[in-house]
């Protein structure tokens, strides 16, 4: 069964279309990139599949259930932006994570944390904007989900600390489990995907493997996504 | 091991070349232990499916093989790791005839040109 399942689902926002008639299936064990210009649709993709925000119409189904409950406590989600709670240290920060999640295993996070060589006991509204992207991200990959969902994890940090996400991601998966990641980054991800979604205008415009891709095309993901996406208009 | 890839072809083929070439070069000996299938694909930061595939195309050429409960190990059959070699000789002439056959150099051209430049090394290459 398809660990993330979409048929058809439409949101839109005022006279916007966000999503229009979008529908996919991700089978697990998979890494999958949402690939897509700004404002394709990915975002709200990831708030649907989390509950966060309702379809007009379709169905989206985690493990073959509506968003939910149970979705919940098997979903793992990076949101876009930094939701953690400032005035708390990492220590307290896995303790909150604990608290509501049974699969978040702890000492996976100490193991990461203590590897990035931070003080537990400092808070985080001390840290820089790209160690805070790193601990809301040690925090996600260390619960033991079936479906991580990662909005934008490299979005905002320099290209050593991009490696150092991606490791993180590809070292904690596990092997039954799928990762989503939304990104316009591609060429730095390209090489952890199994799969990528192009999606336009809320539309799944391809769903293929990197590798027939790359040799169907002879081109990396990164050039055929610019070929697919090329901005028409001239100077 | 260079973890560099290419845009051309798919990141599965390009491992399984770079071991090819490590085995027949001698860089990976007869009878070494391989590291897991993880770990290898973290050092290069490719996705572990990749690197598995990479490895399952390996043991299909018969270059490497897997001993249940052991782990991974690259072959020991001598006439295997020469057969590599050649097929990788082959395939670089064939690329350098055809580089050379563009440029519009003839057969008798391109072995007095290969002289001299063995000859400008001193028969070093």
């Amino acid at each position: 069964m398809a660990i993330f399942e979409c048929a058809e689902i439409k949101k839109h926002y005022g006279s916007n279309f966000a999503l229009n008639g979008f529908s996919v299936k991700v089978e697990p064990g998979r890494i999958v990139g949402l690939l897509g210009p700004n404002g394709s649709g990915k975002t709200t993709l990831m708030k649907l599949a989390n509950g966060l925000l309702t379809c007009d119409s379709g169905e989206i189904l985690i493990n073959g259930e509506k968003p939910g409950k149970n979705s919940k406590m098997i979903i793992s989600y990076l949101p876009d932006k930094n939701y953690l709670p400032n005035w708390m240290n990492c220590d307290k920060l896995m303790d909150f994570f604990a608290d509501f999640y049974a699969d978040f295993d702890r000492q996976r996070a100490e193991v990461m944390l203590s590897g990035l060589g931070l003080d537990r006991k400092q808070p985080i509204r001390q840290m820089s904007k790209g160690t805070r992207e790193k601990v809301q991200l040690i925090m996600v990959m260390s619960r033991r989900a079936k479906l991580y969902l990662l909005d934008e994890p490299i979005g905002g940090v320099d290209p050593a600390t991009r490696d150092y996400i991606l490791e993180t991601i590809i070292r904690n998966y596990d092997t039954d489990a799928s990762v989503i990641i939304s990104t316009h980054l591609i060429s730095d991800v390209e090489k952890i995907l199994d799969d990528v979604i192009f999606i336009d205008k809320g539309k799944n415009v391809l769903f293929s493997s990197v590798d027939d891709i790359r040799s169907q095309h002879n081109r990396s993901v990164d050039e055929y996504f610019r070929e697919v996406f090329r901005c028409s208009g001239s100077y | 091991m260079n973890w560099q890839f290419d845009n051309n072809t798919p990141i599965y083929t390009q491992i399984v070349s770079k071991y090819r070439f490590a085995i027949a070069s001698g860089e990976l000996k007869p009878g070494a232990k391989l590291a897991a299938v993880r770990d290898i694909a973290m050092e290069a930061g490719v996705n572990p499916n990749t690197m598995q595939r990479a490895f399952q195309e390996l043991e299909r050429m018969g270059l490497v093989f897997t001993q249940r409960s052991s782990g991974r190990f690259v072959t020991e059959d001598i006439n295997v790791i020469d057969e590599t070699k050649k097929a990788f000789a082959g395939e670089h002439i064939k690329r350098f005839l055809s580089t050379m056959a563009g440029l519009g150099f003839s057969r008798d051209e391109i072995m007095s040109l290969i002289g001299k430049t063995m000859e400008g090394n001193n028969g070093n290459f």
